[in-house]
């Protein structure tokens, strides 16, 4: 995939944006570090519900999942989990610079390939499901997962554990955390845009349009399903692992398998900047967030109302969301159109 | 002629209906075998059996000799037996280039080979076999918005470029406009000789199957009727009755 001049100025401006916003906008940086959360969970649902066309309500499963997953090596490698999670706070952990990024990095390694073997397994007891059971099943693994780990007193139940604070200035801290997610949300983006160009790509867009014609093709759907899923929790895992260390404190209905807050904006986002493309989830992302810290400043008291008409207008009205309109407007633009010219003059010439 | 396919005895019942009772035929290999019979008769229920759609409830079927009654449609369309939809089935979201490549045989693709990108040769034949059909200008548009008769050319032309040794099509002329029926046949028999694909076909039109088929079944009321060459399936009586409604 050859990249134009023009891509190449997109991206330099995104990056340079990026890299100043957390000084410059200082006072925002909390809201600006959860945008790319955000962006980051856009695109991993994108990569199953836009490209695959399965829509998962249930992938911040394996946010939480490697939210916990972390915390769990975190806190267990200096201390016993259970005892730990027992005392409700009373053991206060002082890492020191060296311990903190050790966990941290070795947290969220075990808590991306955990994520993986999760959603494997997982894996065949969803793909058994199609079209709307698919996403109710889904939604019934976060739900209940929510519920189990909040009755797991091993990794303290309903009161959730209490992880290490960065070590040194809660400004470093604050940057840190920030240039973490927008790493990975990055590294998210460029891989499945990698990945949607090759041959992978093209069998999940096949699952998506007709799944029944691409069996008989003789497409291995199931293994496609499976990997696609698998890579959206692998990068859901190192999310959740982040940001698990950037809240410091974990539990699971409100921070690890928060489905209201999280779970379904995943979907909202990527149908309103138009599923199944690019930049689509990521436009969502950025407006979606956007709106919500808005009404959460101008309109406190009603923002879920307001939130809930944006996701009812979305899904009645603007289903194609902004890219899929643009591309139905100008087709031209996106390489949609007839050409003349033969392959015959081609092969003549040639 | 070695049959590619031998269905023997096979019966099919979907509750209380019997679609198949006791059919059993051959297809030879590397000639057209064409499939008739009046609405109803079974014959989309067999080519269901025979690429591996449903189990059969009783009979055998063999592929080159192997047994595949109890495989399923992604094995049995990798060992090179595919079927076109009466209904026709593309994917409709990506362009006609995107419907051919990702058309390619999956027979030996490895884990290594689906994070790959395609080849030069393969845009290349995708690209030669659309202008087959006639689709070169379109390469470019979504599927779904061709017209029902372009889409049936490109589901054709997706099989092709599968490469396999066998293609049941399901009514490939139904819903096409009638000047470029003559078009399509000429192309199905191309693929015939040129490509060396056997084909087993399933058409109600008559003009078109005694045209292309060099033998033809006709099943009635689920069971096999007839079997012979166009002429004499055309002059068999029970046949003819079949379809007007004598029996």
């Amino acid at each position: 995939m050859s990249i134009s001049r023009r891509t190449l100025g997109l991206y330099g401006g995104i990056a340079i944006a990026s890299l100043v916003a957390p000084f410059v906008f200082d006072t925002y940086i909390s809201q600006l570090t959860v945008l790319w959360v955000m962006v980051l969970f856009a695109i991993t649902w994108d990569a199953m519900g836009g490209q695959m066309g399965y829509n998962s309500l249930g992938n911040i499963f394996f946010f939480g999942a490697g939210m916990y997953i972390s915390a769990v090596v975190q806190i267990g490698l200096h201390y016993d989990v259970a005892q730990y999670t027992a005392a409700y706070g009373a053991i206060k952990v002082d890492f020191t610079q060296a311990q903190y990024h050790v966990g941290l990095v070795l947290g969220t390694i075990v808590a991306a390939l955990g994520s993986v073997v999760l959603a494997v397994v997982l894996s065949w007891v969803v793909f058994g499901l199609r079209g709307p059971y698919f996403a109710i099943g889904t939604l019934g693994i976060a739900l209940a997962a929510g519920e189990l780990v909040g009755a797991w007193e091993y990794v303290g139940a309903g009161s959730g554990i209490s992880l290490p604070v960065f070590p040194g200035e809660p400004e470093v801290g604050e940057r840190f955390f920030y240039f973490a997610f927008f790493i990975a949300a990055v590294l998210s983006f460029f891989f499945f845009r990698w990945l949607y160009g090759t041959r992978f790509g093209l069998a999940i867009n096949a699952i998506r349009d007709d799944e029944e014609k691409a069996e008989a093709m003789g497409i291995r759907t199931m293994r496609y399903k499976t990997i696609t899923w698998a890579l959206s929790a692998f990068f859901l895992g190192i999310c959740g692992s982040l940001f698990g260390n950037y809240n410091i404190f974990i539990e699971p209905l409100e921070v690890a398998f928060a489905t209201v807050v999280f779970g379904i904006p995943m979907v909202v986002m990527a149908l309103l900047g138009g599923k199944g493309t690019l930049w689509g989830p990521v436009i969502g992302a950025i407006l979606y967030h956007v709106i919500k810290e808005a009404t959460w400043k101008y309109f406190l008291g009603w923002q879920w109302v307001a939130l809930g008409l944006l996701i009812v207008v979305t899904v009645v009205f603007f289903q194609q969301g902004i890219m899929g309109w643009a591309q139905d407007k100008w087709p031209e633009l996106f390489g949609i159109e007839v050409e003349e010219d033969s392959a015959e003059g081609d092969r003549e010439a040639a | 002629m070695a049959a590619m396919i031998e269905v023997r005895n096979v019966s099919k019942a979907f509750g209380g209906v019997q679609a198949n009772r006791g059919i059993s035929l051959d297809v030879a290999k590397g000639r057209i075998t064409g499939l008739i019979g009046p609405n109803g008769s079974g014959k989309t229920t067999l080519f269901n059996s025979i690429v591996g759609y449903h189990p059969i409830d009783e009979g055998s079927i063999k592929f080159e000799g192997r047994e595949i009654s109890k495989l399923r449609v992604p094995q049995i369309a990798r060992l090179g037996m595919l079927r076109t939809f009466q209904q026709t089935r593309i994917y409709g979201k990506m362009n006609c280039i995107k419907n051919m490549l990702i058309s390619v045989p999956h027979r030996s693709m490895g884990l290594v080979e689906i994070f790959g990108d395609h080849s030069a040769q393969e845009l290349e034949k995708a690209e030669h076999l659309l202008e087959f059909v006639g689709l070169y200008a379109k390469r470019k548009l979504q599927a779904g918005d061709l017209s029902f008769g372009q889409q049936k050319l490109l589901e054709f032309a997706m099989a092709l470029m599968n490469q396999p040794q066998i293609l049941l099509l399901d009514e490939p002329t139904a819903g096409i406009n009638p000047t470029l029926i003559n078009g399509l046949i000429d192309r199905l028999k191309r693929a015939n000789t040129e490509f060396g694909i056997t084909l087993f076909v399933i058409e109600h039109n008559m003009r078109v199957i005694m045209n292309l088929a060099e033998n033809i079944y006709c099943l009635a009321h689920s069971e096999l009727l007839a079997e012979g060459s166009p002429e004499t399936i055309q002059k068999d009586k029970r046949v003819i009755d079949a379809y007007l409604g004598a029996h």
